[in-house]
């Protein structure tokens, strides 16, 4: 095979190897950089998907016209109360609850709680939109429930729509939280805990002082992945809402959509989805710096 | 190097039929004729599908060797429109024949996506029996015509004869203007409830029917019903802050503020105009609806929806204008054309497809089927059409008064901004003055200036 000249012996075994890789290494390029690479070159034209004979580039106008627009930091503001809610507060907050419940729990509960908490992550997000959609709209099951308890109903996802999919998502995404939670609780000795207990700590100081900076690699671990993948939820949105009525859910991924798909101004979305890789970067600056310091 | 050479080989075999396979798209044989059309989100209207699968035997048997591929995409009009745009994209997928909407096709026509027919009309005889505002439907301002219209439409009130009875009002009943439709509204809101005393298509989910079934249906009945209320032909300027805008959305909102309407969020429901003709209508839930001349089609037989008593139990009415001025009714008029994409595999093959579709009985049939009103001469003036169907003389008959939209390639982008401007009056986020605003913001972004103020 390649007969290359080289002077170090090493070099023709070093081809050898790198060579059965260089198809995986074309695909890689072909089909994963090649878009990206693209993407990030139609942020800066105008392309449109329909309307124009020729798209040309424009630099930076398609990010200076979004931070000019409404919807767009509607958009922004949006992403980031259905983060904050949703990740940070809800799936983040229930999660560590569960799991900490569950540390104590008998083996039947455990297993029951885990069961349904796992079910709901492991349904695909079409149908945990369809099944909250069910359940929050005007004849849904939660105005049943209220109505049953003598309380007012109303169309909460009308209402309230950007609580609606926040609560959906947290129910959604809560288990992936508490799996990890459960392994982190698992690896802290027993010993510390009994001789907190011992020096007569209660539960929520033992919480505070010992089981928190002890998983608190897991936290930021955890609290990033969980941030990433809630800024780039779309289907669960798109199915409840289409991030209606108006705007008020239409968090950037939805507003992505619209602009690209329905307003056909490819170039624009994709800068608005450059923009979001940089919200979901800052997410996890912020973080890392967080949680830098050593236990 | 003998053990990595069997890898390295399968590896570029498998490389080598994965890049293939994601080439071969179309697979253009030059005998198949790939046609793409709208597939209807509730999967028992077939109106299309059906008469489409006649065609295709037809035209298989009188041209033998040749395959029909029908490709239809199933999908709300909005995302129908973006699915086929990205067809259209490559040659790889483009169809021989697209379904185009009259209302995108000038857009589609500047991106350089579709075909000019005229060599091909020039040729065929059956071109000069199309109206001429039919064949200008699909001529584009290079002066080249790049689709062959199938049926046009027209708009105007459907009420239901059982629910005026019980409000009291008359069965013969006809509006002079604006506010006799809303004061019908608001009497079947009083005395019958339940029921949705007017519906008006609004907002983004519905699409292109809340700015043409709704919005262009008010605000073109507010001038003398001759000059163009959004677009200025003289100085090619679309028209900003406009009182007659402004008026359109203030009815608008009195629908939804006087909960006139469907309830909000059922109006904004992407599927609610499925709802509409499959549901509401049939079953006496709407009062007045603001809709176009096919709505039958879903009611025929076989179609789906079978409701053959449609035409005892509703009533049909002209859209009045504003005050009732002169022309005094008003009606918007649009349609779908057959165009072939610019690259297309089999142009020659598709148009002879249209060709059969397009034949005088075949044409007939067609608008029959799906409501359509008629846009051959000869078509028209056939008693067979005529008497085919309840409603049809009351909907062809508003040719004569109907409005063509702007349809130049802006026109989607400025057709979303009326749409979000109808949601804003719509759930009450924005005020009509806030709207319009907003709306002549909008403008000015999809145009790219073109504005002009009025």
């Amino acid at each position: 095979m390649p007969a290359v000249s080289s002077r170090r012996p090493g070099r023709p075994r070093l081809l050898a190897r790198a060579l059965p890789l260089a198809p995986a290494v074309v695909l890689l390029l072909l089909f994963l950089a090649g878009p990206i690479a693209y993407c990030a070159y139609i942020a800066f034209t105008d392309l449109q998907l329909t309307g124009q004979a020729h798209s040309s580039f424009v630099g930076f106008e398609n990010f200076r016209a979004a931070f000019k627009d409404e919807a767009f930091l509607n958009a922004v503001w949006l992403t980031l109360v259905f983060t904050v809610l949703s990740s940070l507060v809800g799936q983040n907050t229930l999660g560590l609850a569960l799991a900490a419940l569950m540390q104590r729990a008998s083996k039947p509960v455990r297993t029951l709680v885990g069961g349904i908490v796992i079910t709901a992550w492991v349904l695909p997000e079409v149908v945990a939109g369809f099944l909250l959609y069910a359940f929050f709209r005007r004849e849904g099951t939660l105005n049943a429930i209220l109505d049953w308890l003598h309380l007012p109903t109303q169309n909460w996802l009308f209402t309230l729509p950007i609580l609606a999919v926040s609560f959906a998502n947290v129910w959604r995404g809560t288990a992936f939280s508490m799996l990890v939670y459960s392994a982190a609780l698992n690896e802290i000795p027993k010993e510390i805990t009994e001789a907190a207990e011992v020096d007569g700590a209660g539960g929520w100081r033992r919480m505070w002082h010992i089981t928190l900076p002890m998983i608190r690699r897991s936290i930021g671990t955890n609290l990033m992945l969980n941030t990433l993948q809630t800024l780039s939820v779309f289907g669960l949105i798109w199915v409840m809402t289409r991030g209606g009525p108006g705007n008020r859910s239409q968090t950037l991924p939805l507003f992505m959509y619209e602009q690209a798909f329905q307003k056909s101004m490819i170039g624009y979305g994709t800068a608005v989805a450059l923009l979001l890789l940089v919200v979901g970067a800052l997410f996890s600056v912020v973080y890392m710096r967080l949680l830098r310091t050593e236990v | 190097m003998r053990p990595t050479a069997t890898p390295l080989l399968l590896a570029t075999l498998l490389t080598a039929t994965a890049l293939s396979a994601c080439g071969s798209g179309s697979g253009s044989s030059p005998d198949t004729v790939r046609i793409s059309f709208k597939q209807s989100t509730d999967n028992s209207i077939r109106v299309m599908d059906t008469y489409l699968g006649q065609m295709k035997k037809e035209f298989e048997k009188a041209n033998p060797g040749k395959k029909v591929e029908l490709v239809p995409i199933k999908a709300p009009d909005s995302e129908y429109y973006t699915k086929l745009q990205q067809m259209l994209r490559s040659p790889k997928t483009a169809p021989d024949l697209v379904y185009e909407d009259t209302f995108l096709i000038n857009s589609d026509i500047t991106s350089g996506y579709l075909k000019p027919l005229d060599a091909y009309l020039d040729k065929w005889p059956d071109w000069n029996q199309f109206i001429d505002t039919a064949k200008s439907a699909a001529r584009a301002q290079d002066g080249k015509t790049y689709g062959v219209p199938d049926g046009t439409d027209t708009r105007g009130l459907w009420f239901d004869k059982g629910v005026f009875q019980k409000a009291g009002l008359p069965a013969d009943w006809q509006p002079k203007n604006w506010d006799d439709v809303l004061s019908a509204a608001r009497t079947i809101k009083r005395k019958v409830p339940g029921v949705v005393p007017l519906n008006v298509y609004t907002g983004k989910p519905a699409g292109e029917a809340a700015t043409m079934q709704g919005f262009e249906m008010l605000l073109y009945g507010t001038g003398d019903g001759k000059t163009d209320p959004m677009y200025d032909a003289g100085s090619k300027k679309w028209i900003t802050g406009s009182q007659a805008f402004k008026d359109a959305l203030t009815f608008v909102e009195t629908v939804y503020k006087e909960k006139l309407g469907p309830d909000v969020s059922d109006a904004l429901d992407p599927n609610y105009g499925t709802t509409v003709r499959g549901e509401l209508l049939p079953k006496g839930k709407i009062g007045i609806d603001l809709d176009g001349s096919w709505l039958p089609q879903d009611w025929q037989q076989g179609a789906g929806h079978e409701w053959p008593e449609w035409s005892q139990k509703l009533g049909l009415a002209y859209m009045p204008t504003q005050h009732g001025q002169a022309p005094g009714k008003v009606s918007m008029s649009g349609g779908w054309t057959w165009a072939i994409p610019s690259k297309a595999g089999n142009p020659d093959l598709a148009f002879k497809f249209v060709e059969t579709m397009q034949t005088k009985a075949n044409a007939q049939k067609w608008y029959i089927a799906n409501s359509g009103i008629a846009v051959r001469k000869d078509v028209a003036s056939d008693p067979a059409y005529i008497q085919a169907q309840p409603g049809i003389k009351f909907f062809t008959d508003l040719v004569a008064s109907t409005h063509y939209r702007p349809a130049y390639p802006a026109y989607p982008k400025v057709s979303t901004a009326v749409q979000e401007a109808m949601e804003g009056v719509t759930t009450g986020d924005s005020s009509v003055d806030k709207a319009a605003s907003g709306y002549d913001e909008e403008l000015k972004t999809a145009t790219d200036g073109q504005v002009v103020g009025k």
